[in-house]
């Protein structure tokens, strides 16, 4: 199935998706990588606020390359999603609303995913500069410091991705490389 | 005959190398990549493959990186053993062109301190690889590797009684394991023989090869061929969302190595194996 899709998501929203389905997302969503997480987790352990309220709300795990002038943004793929999940499951629980990226989750942020009836997406890795252009505006809101790897909020129109794990636990990965493996 | 060479010279070059190696993708690779996407035969490996070639058009159209993730930059030098080079001090020049190009080319800088992961905000340093060859050239090959795939690199220090069969179980555990993490469709550059260091250099050289030249060695091209078919029978497909093509090639380089041992490096890279080839 194809979706439109608003961007924070509703849970009702995100439990009406299956592994494979297509979703193009318009909205608000935010980017945060390795060095994020990591400011992230530190500012939970110390009590802080987070750069922005979990609930809904969907993670991008994304750096982008520098923007030439006049342009939002430069080259905007995504980045391997599982160096993260150490951090991910803590997120899911203060109500991640979706997380975009490419490859593969450990068992512990799938089990995360169907307690929180979240929705892991994937957008397709190496194609930076398409995907730049479903990118409107983007503005860093955290870690500046942190160049690439700062927390930036995006606008987004018909951002193509593709549901990779669903809030009951199916995942494409598994699925379809199945379907073709022929050892 | 002593021929001299600017640093300056060295410098323009890597510079212009790094920024045309993120913004358009080699012939050899670009023509691989169209005659692949014509194997696929999942309905969405097709569309992925679809996207994959739009965004190498708005690259190049655009002047935007094929991906953000523009990569660490590794660099073959072959210096001729009768050029001398005039002005700074080589590696300097090198990391100058590196600096410059990842500037000037609104390229991404991702190389940090590996523990204190404080960035050096100009992408340097660069890994480079000297070779002393014959002649009066300088032979320059820009490789900026993206780490997607780099992480998903194996060595495995096998035992001579492993053979031929445990180098190709080798190279389909490294592949199998990258799966989807490694953005496929890829590249598989395996080195074989040599020490734990030698061999993993030759797995990232070999991925620099022109993808229209075959190995000389007879077992060598036949092996490169049967991983191929192998690894697409993984059905990892494009975006490892299942499918017929996983890799575009795989390129294997040999050297000789010690009675106790056979190494297998295997370096992955993503269908965004970016390699220029200068010669000065």
């Amino acid at each position: 199935m194809d979706y439109h899709m608003k961007a924070p998501v509703s849970r009702e929203d995100v439990q009406k998706l299956n592994a494979g389905d297509y979703v193009y997302l318009t909205g608000t969503i935010y980017t945060a990588r390795d060095a994020a997480h990591k400011r992230m987790k530190e500012a939970l352990d110390n009590k802080e606020a987070l750069p922005f309220d979990m609930k809904g709300n969907i993670i991008y795990y994304m750096g982008p390359s520098p923007a030439r002038e006049g342009r939002p943004i430069g080259s905007a793929g995504p980045t391997t999603a599982s160096r993260m999940d150490r951090y991910t499951p803590q997120l899911l629980d203060l109500g991640l609303g979706a997380m975009i990226g490419k490859g593969k989750r450990s068992k512990e942020v799938i089990d995360s995913i169907i307690r929180n009836q979240s929705v892991y997406f994937a957008a397709v890795g190496g194609a930076g500069a398409l995907l730049s252009k479903c990118i409107s505006t983007s503005k860093v809101i955290a870690y500046d410091d942190l160049g690439t790897e700062a927390v930036r909020c995006l606008e987004v129109k018909d951002f193509p991705v593709i549901v990779v794990i669903d809030s009951k636990g199916n995942n494409l990965y598994e699925t379809a490389i199945a379907q073709f493996r022929e050892e | 005959m002593i021929r001299t060479v600017k640093a300056e010279e060295i410098t323009k070059n890597i510079k212009e190398m790094c920024i045309e190696a993120n913004h358009v993708l080699s012939k050899d690779m670009e023509e691989l990549f169209m005659q692949s996407a014509k194997k696929e035969k999942s309905t969405l490996g097709k569309q992925i493959f679809g996207q994959l070639k739009e965004n190498l058009d708005i690259a190049r159209e655009d002047h935007i990186p094929i991906c953000q993730d523009t990569g660490m930059a590794v660099i073959f030098l072959k210096i001729g053993q009768d050029v001398h080079i005039e002005g700074n001090n080589l590696t300097d020049a090198v990391n100058q062109g590196v600096r410059e190009g990842y500037a000037e080319g609104y390229l991404r800088k991702s190389i940090v301190e590996p523990i204190e992961r404080i960035n050096t905000k100009d992408n340097t340093p660069a890994v480079i690889h000297y070779e002393i060859v014959q002649g009066d050239e300088i032979d320059i090959t820009v490789a900026p590797k993206g780490f997607g795939s780099e992480n998903m690199s194996r060595v495995f220090m096998l035992k001579p009684a492993d053979g031929l069969d445990g180098v190709k179980q080798s190279i389909l555990t490294a592949v199998r394991e990258a799966g989807p993490n490694a953005c496929p469709p890829m590249v598989v550059g395996v080195g074989i023989g040599g020490t734990f260091e030698k061999c993993a250099q030759m797995a990232k050289h070999a991925l620099t090869r022109d993808l229209n030249e075959k190995p000389s060695v007879p077992y060598v091209r036949e092996l490169e061929e049967e991983m191929l078919v192998k690894i697409n029978k993984l059905g990892i497909g494009p975006g490892g969302l299942g499918g017929t093509v996983t890799a575009l090639a795989v390129n294997i380089e040999t050297y000789a190595t010690h009675i106790a041992g056979l190494p297998v490096a295997v370096n992955i890279c993503c269908h965004v194996n970016r390699h220029v080839h200068r010669i000065l």
